[in-house]
């Protein structure tokens, strides 16, 4: 059996980015928010869909969780959980830009 | 409530775009049938842009790209751009032999989403003579670059086999080298040619074990570099793969001349109809089609799977694989190990042969060779 790797975190001035051939789209037949990767798809939940807007590369992951803390009212620790749960998973696959 | 609890056939995510059959390529693997479709018949671009429209109306998230050699279609920009129109996202697969920097170029800028390369083996005499052609390992390279440049994904598709099967590791190292940030370790399935050449293709058993656990260990170590999908050969394992996400569930097949098939391998089972693009809306033909509707479900299941536990997990395997072995399309997978047919699969996967391969060839028409 593997081991879990251990957690690192993730820069807080880091870019997160979704790089060309990764795409988040909105479909009806499919009743909400999917993310379009090569010759996969990954359904979002409301969530990770509004952590996923705000990864364009211009903004920092620090800047990312506050605003989201701001827009949703909700404890910092919590979404800073969230952002680097989804954004680190994505990074493993080579789904999610992290440098500038 | 899902589609299928309200009693609709679920909507697919993926549509299998044949483009041609046409190859300069001759993969002794190859999933393409036998008979071939020739080029005469094949679908027009403003009918594939229909059918990528009416494919993103019924809930098609993703068109691939494919084949035969999906760069052999001279419209083959104007086939993206119309995916792009349709919202449809675009795997192109191809096997790079024939398709110019260039174009590629020029896909990029209609916005192709995806690039899936196919690599026969990090040797390169070994990779041209199992494709049949020499200099293609070549193409490969530099088309990988290209992809890599224009910032587009890469994926590397190593179709793996007695001949190459224990070179893995240096097929992924292969894989990083070129920039590619996935690479499928596709073990062969035996449908079409590959079928024709199983007892070339077949690695031993003690092969098979080895490489599943070097696939784990790279896939380990290389974790934020490289994404390792692996598609086990199923002759030897205990239980069926879940066939296509189980048959006219979540994807359909589109043939160069306009078959609609719920999977690239359904024209082997026999009695089974299939219907056109040319006649029917994809709508139509995805809820409606005999073909379609034939394993729909469980009701055509007979035990074990009718009552299995696994029933809704696997969907009894393969239909194609039932038939080619058993001779009856709605027979247990005889992969499952509670298939009564189980012992038939362990006995061939044990056939290995040193034979020559049968490459896959276009026939010329008979009709054709009569003008003498």
């Amino acid at each position: 059996m593997s081991e879990p790797l251990p957690q690192a975190a993730i820069a807080p001035d880091c870019l997160p980015r979704l790089p060309r051939g990764v795409r988040l789209v909105h479909n009806k037949a499919q009743g909400g928010w999917v993310l379009l990767a090569p010759e996969r798809i990954f359904k979002a939940d409301a969530i990770a869909a509004e952590i996923l807007k705000r990864c364009t590369g211009e903004a920092t992951l620090a800047m990312i969780v506050d605003d989201l803390a701001a827009a949703f009212n909700a404890p910092r620790e919590r979404i800073l959980t969230d952002v680097t749960s989804v954004v680190r998973m994505l990074a493993d696959k080579r789904l999610m830009e992290l440098s500038p | 409530m899902s589609d299928e609890t309200a009693g609709l056939s679920p909507r697919p995510l993926g549509l299998l775009a044949e483009l041609t059959h046409r190859c300069p390529l001759g993969c002794p693997y190859c999933s393409n049938p036998l008979e071939l479709e020739g080029r005469s018949g094949e679908l027009d671009t403003l009918t594939w842009a229909r059918v990528f429209r009416e494919a993103a109306e019924l809930g098609v998230l993703q068109v691939h790209l494919s084949g035969g050699e999906p760069a052999a279609r001279r419209d083959l920009v104007e086939l993206v751009a119309a995916a792009g129109v349709a919202k449809l996202y675009t795997n192109l697969i191809t096997s790079a032999v024939g398709l110019p920097l260039t174009s590629l170029a020029a896909l990029a800028d209609r916005g192709l989403d995806h690039v899936q390369i196919s690599i026969q083996d990090s040797d390169i005499g070994s990779a041209d003579h199992i494709a049949g052609y020499k200099g293609a390992a070549q193409r490969k390279r530099a088309l990988a670059a290209e992809v890599v440049r224009l910032g587009l994904p890469l994926t590397v598709n190593m179709v793996v086999h007695r001949a190459n099967i224990e070179r893995i590791a240096a097929m992924i190292d292969f894989a990083l080298r070129l920039g590619a940030s996935r690479v499928e370790i596709a073990h062969v399935q035996y449908y079409g040619w590959a079928l024709r050449n199983r007892a070339a293709l077949m690695p031993r058993r003690e092969q098979v074990e080895a490489a599943a656990i070097e696939v784990e260990r790279l896939r380990h170590l290389h974790r934020g570099s490289i994404v390792i999908d692996s598609v086990i050969p199923d002759y030897f394992a205990r239980l069926p793969k879940p066939c296509v996400g189980g048959w006219g569930r979540r994807s359909l097949n589109v043939t160069p001349t306009g078959l609609v098939l719920p999977c690239h391998a359904a024209q082997s089972i026999p009695g089974l109809e299939f219907w056109s693009v040319r006649d029917h809306e994809l709508g139509e033909i995805w809820d409606r089609s005999p073909a379609f509707e034939a394993f729909r479900g469980s009701d055509w299941m007979r035990d074990p799977c009718r009552t299995c536990s696994r029933r809704d997990i696997d969907f009894g395997g393969c239909r194609c694989q039932a038939f080619a072995l058993t001779g009856d399309a709605r027979a247990t997978d005889p992969v499952c190990h509670l298939s009564a047919d189980h012992r038939l699969v362990v006995d061939l996967a044990s056939i290995g042969e040193d034979a020559p391969y049968e490459y896959r060839r276009q026939v010329p028409r008979a009709d054709l060779l009569a003008i003498k």
